[in-house]
């Protein structure tokens, strides 16, 4: 029974969003901490280093970092707010269930016999309707271990084939291309790179706004005389004074990265000794690129002729360069070809491997990178190993004190899950570091979904507005209540610290799944008594994948400031570079430096395809979606902070004038945006810096004011990436009739 | 080591993160002294930080009829002193880069301190600390002519006939000359016609 007991504005009022403000310790100048510690941000994959100001088991404050070398004390407003995630009026300090007559629509129960509550409905669907009834839903904002662990239990404690994470709207299509071109999947330089490039090529980032701290690099770098080119349909910050700013179609980007390619051969502009030995796959693809001829690219992209050979002479002529994508490139129902059609240019210039010649996808979540290497995802187990290649089960299973075939097969996209819930085949969930109802499109659908569901259990701190469809829900920890590792943007692995316990009956994640395996009466393997011995696990478990986290220790991370993987071994200090000339790798085992057998990279055939949904007459404007500084994904922490809630209240749809006046809006004035899927009305905030063809709202919010009610479930077919940078609408001025 | 202040607004990306940590700030939790605002939103998603630039001779403290706004020996210019406020605003009309604040809630003047608490023991400023563009940035001269070799320290200013020098620098492109555009001078003497309001002031 997963309907929501109450309705959305009692469990509001009881659960919140409310906003915590500086108050009482934290308002008082003079207090003086009793201890300072050191970790890292609870938002993004920046993984910024600070220390937090602790008094009687609050944090009441921050003191910048300034000896971490990726950010030296530089934090964005979330990072400086973010303690405010903590002794808030709406964290949960007890175990709930569901409970209609309760005004607030749940009740406080022991939270033993919560635990035990769901480790009985997870043997009656189990018992009743197979092991794969039961699904398990992750996320990458967990550290290492507690994503390692949630993988763990799945395939051993529960037996489903069922697992899968919000890395799935995140990092897969930069993960999967990486995979098909590389043979690894991590940003292949560390950001020191970014300084002395002679070219910047940002596409579909809003560095500013997403990763803030990366845009010090990239200042840098042109303080040092590079040149920056940004892909985006709008100007956002980082495109501002950009040297060359090609404002994309929405859902064009392979047939731009096609063109540019074009022009390269054109010209020349090869590095033909880096291609004859280090590659395979260059001329099917020159093959391919040649019906993008500058003509017919600006015809699909959008961009003026003159920009796109612009960008194809900076960038084909330069020495080094740096190529970083986000989002804007990689939530697509071709998210995948448009990372394979940039990382072509890469290639083809010959430039990786080498300093200052980079490419790097910008992770979102704070453990984007990490939460996406050792087994959550429906595919994978650890140390990046491929649940279908019975070599890879068979170690695994060895480690886990298994059989390999007591192992389930591979599972489906979490997407796919929310399918098979409608369908009645997925009867039970249990969920933890994931708002799907925010953040997956089609919001409607995915609600519906929810509530088919037999038994819902949810892991969280905040009752999110997933967790408001729960039948049980058990208080979890806050980032600041635990310990473990990350992996950040880079791929530099470093250590979560705790600074406060977690209050009242709430418990670290790791000990509430083992709490469940033991009320389920299987505690084989969930019996570790700390974070550290979790990891102890992960390191074996990880040794001779391509994520080789085995010789990395605590002791390393803080001795190094982090520690870049792969590494292999107890003396190997890390690899901040992949590729380098002459490095070893476990796969082309000294065949050179990529992850193949033969230790070349792939070129890979990038076919434009056009979005899954196009405008039409009926639907004439594109909508896109993304985030502003202020805010977080599906906003379950940002939107309970005060100060950043005051910094943008609400969401608001960016139009051009051009397309304003046609629809007779005004700055301010209310608009309806309506797609095939959902409407939504806010106010229009009129500005020239996005497409005309285009509008941009904001995916944080929930409910009526949810973007993500419009957006489209289309999605890629490798990755599984939705499409949430494209899908038609149309406009109405004034509010919905 | 002396350490200085430079402003580079090109390189503000409008986070907000200096508004957020300065309220931070030990001396004036709660409250942010730092204003920070697109230029023309509608056209650019250009902003600005403006935080205290502290004028050599501060016209806040020159205009002030209780003598209530002091500068340190090192030259930084403090929030007004409590028992001297009688929050009449003078300082605010007059400051020409509209740095301080009326807080009506405790009838004060307060202004950017430059963290006083902080730079007095060798700490950075909060909002210098946490910007993650560099629009902020407080180190040493050697340190800002090695990092951004494109851009110059500027400490002049003129408002009208007001020139004014700052303990605060303003980043600029190197390359460009400081340009004082004025009608009067562009004109034939003799063609002006009028007398000079300010000529006796």
């Amino acid at each position: 029974m997963a309907k929501l007991p109450r309705s959305d504005d009692a469990l509001a009022s009881a659960w919140g969003p409310h906003l915590n403000r500086m108050e009482g310790a934290r308002a008082d100048s003079g207090a003086e901490p009793d201890k300072l510690v050191p970790t890292h941000c609870c938002f993004c994959g920046q993984q910024c280093g600070i220390n937090l100001k602790v008094k009687d088991n609050l944090v009441i404050g921050f003191e910048p970092r300034y000896d971490f070398p990726f950010n030296k004390g530089m934090l964005c407003p979330k990072g400086v707010k973010r303690y405010l995630q903590g002794g808030h009026p709406d964290r949960l300090t007890t175990a709930l269930r569901r409970d209609p007559s309760a005004d607030a629509g749940f009740s406080p129960m022991p939270y033993g016999e919560a635990v035990n509550r769901v480790a009985a409905e997870i043997e009656r669907v189990q018992k009743t309707c197979g092991p794969h009834a039961f699904g398990v839903l992750s996320g990458a904002s967990l550290t290492t271990e507690k994503a390692y662990l949630m993988g763990k239990f799945a395939r051993v404690c529960l037996k489903t084939k069922h697992i899968d994470y919000n890395g799935r709207l995140c990092m897969v299509s930069a993960g999967a291309a990486n995979k098909k071109a590389f043979g690894i999947d991590r940003s292949a330089n560390p950001w020191d790179d970014i300084l002395e490039a002679e070219v910047v090529l940002i596409a579909g980032s809003n560095t500013a706004e997403c990763s803030p701290i990366t845009t010090n690099y990239v200042w840098q770098a042109r303080e040092n005389g590079g040149k920056l080119i940004v892909v985006d349909p709008r100007i956002t910050p980082i495109a501002r004074t950009a040297d060359l700013f090609l404002p994309v179609k929405p859902g064009r980007d392979v047939a731009l990265f096609n063109g540019i390619l074009h022009l390269m051969i054109e010209n020349d502009w090869l590095d033909h000794a880096f291609i004859e030995q280090h590659t395979a796959g260059f001329d099917a693809v020159a093959e391919h690129v040649q019906q993008w001829t500058p003509k017919r690219t600006a015809e699909v992209t959008g961009i003026a002729e003159k920009s796109i050979r612009a960008a194809a002479e900076l960038w084909g002529t330069a020495k080094t360069s740096f190529l970083m994508h986000a989002r804007g490139i990689e939530h697509h129902s071709h998210g995948v070809e448009n990372c394979l059609s940039a990382i072509n240019l890469v290639l083809a210039s010959g430039r990786i491997g080498r300093p200052c010649c980079a490419y790097g996808t910008v992770v979102g979540q704070g453990n984007g990178q990490g939460g996406r290497e050792h087994g959550q995802k429906c595919d994978q187990l650890p140390g990046w190993r491929d649940i279908s290649n019975p070599a890879h089960r068979e170690y695994v299973a060895g480690v886990w004190g298994v059989k390999p075939e007591e192992l389930p097969e591979a599972g489906v996209d979490c997407y796919e899950m929310m399918r098979r819930i409608d369908a009645g085949e997925i009867k039970g969930l249990l969920s933890i570091c994931f708002n799907p109802k925010v953040s997956l499109p089609d919001n409607a659908f995915v609600t519906r979904a929810l509530e088919k569901l037999e038994f819902f259990a949810v892991i969280d701190f905040f009752l999110s507005e997933t967790a408001q469809h729960a039948d049980i829900v058990l208080p979890g920890s806050l980032h600041e209540e635990d310990e473990g590792v990350v992996a950040q943007v880079e791929g530099r692995v470093i250590k979560i610290n705790k600074a406060v316990d977690p209050p009242g009956d709430a418990k670290q994640d790791w000990r509430v799944i083992q709490d469940i395996a033991r009320a389920l009466g299987r505690p084989h393997g969930f019996t570790f008594d700390s974070p550290r011995a979790i990891f102890d696990e992960l390191r074996v478990a990880s040794k001779g994948g391509v994520a080789d986290y085995s010789g990395i220790t605590y002791e390393k991370i803080d001795a190094q400031n982090g520690v870049f993987w792969p590494c292999p071994s107890d003396d190997h200090p890390g690899t901040p570079r992949l590729f380098e000339p002459g490095s070893w790798n476990p796969v082309a085992k000294g065949a050179g430096p990529f992850y193949f057998p033969d230790g070349k990279a792939r070129f890979n055939v990038a076919a434009y395809r056009p979005p899954a949904e196009d405008v039409d007459d009926e639907y004439p404007v594109i909508l896109t979606t993304g985030r502003v500084v202020s805010q977080f994904l599906s906003g379950t922490q940002t939107r309970r902070i005060g100060p950043l809630v005051d910094q943008y209240p609400e969401p608001r749809v960016e139009i051009h004038p051009r397309l304003a006046q046609k629809y007779g809006i005004a700055d301010g004035e209310t608009v309806t945006v309506e797609s095939r899927r959902g409407t939504i009305t806010l106010p229009a905030q009129v500005v020239t810096t996005i497409r005309p063809d285009t509008v941009f709202i904001p995916y944080h919010w929930p409910g009526r004011k949810a973007a993500n009610q419009l957006t489209i479930a289309a999605q890629d077919p490798v990755s599984k990436i939705p499409e949430y940078k494209v899908c038609a609408v149309r406009l109405t001025r004034g509010a919905a009739r | 080591m002396n350490l200085e202040f430079f402003v580079d607004p090109n390189r503000c990306i409008g986070c907000q993160s200096c508004v957020a940590a300065c309220s931070e700030c030990d001396t004036h939790r709660g409250t942010s002294m730092i204003h920070l605002q697109y230029v023309d939103r509608p056209i650019s998603v250009q902003t600005v930080p403006v935080v205290c630039m502290h004028c050599d001779s501060p016209t806040c403290a020159e205009v002030c009829p209780a003598d209530a706004i002091k500068r340190t020996g090192d030259g930084v210019v403090q929030t007004a002193r409590k028992p001297r406020c009688i929050a009449c605003n003078n300082c605010v009309l007059a400051c020409p880069f509209g740095v301080p604040k009326m807080q009506s809630d405790f009838s004060l003047m307060m202004k950017c301190d430059m963290c006083y608490d902080r730079t007095s023991v060798g700490l950075k400023p909060m909002c210098a600390s946490v910007c993650p563009s560099g629009a902020l940035y407080f180190g040493t001269r050697e340190e800002i002519e090695r990092l951004r070799p494109k851009s110059q320290a500027l400490n002049t200013f003129k408002f009208g006939r007001q020139t004014i020098t700052t303990k605060v620098n303003m980043m600029v492109p190197k390359d460009e000359s400081v340009q004082n555009v004025d009608v009067l001078s562009a004109m034939e003497e003799s063609a002006v016609g009028l007398g000079d309001p300010f000529e006796n002031v």
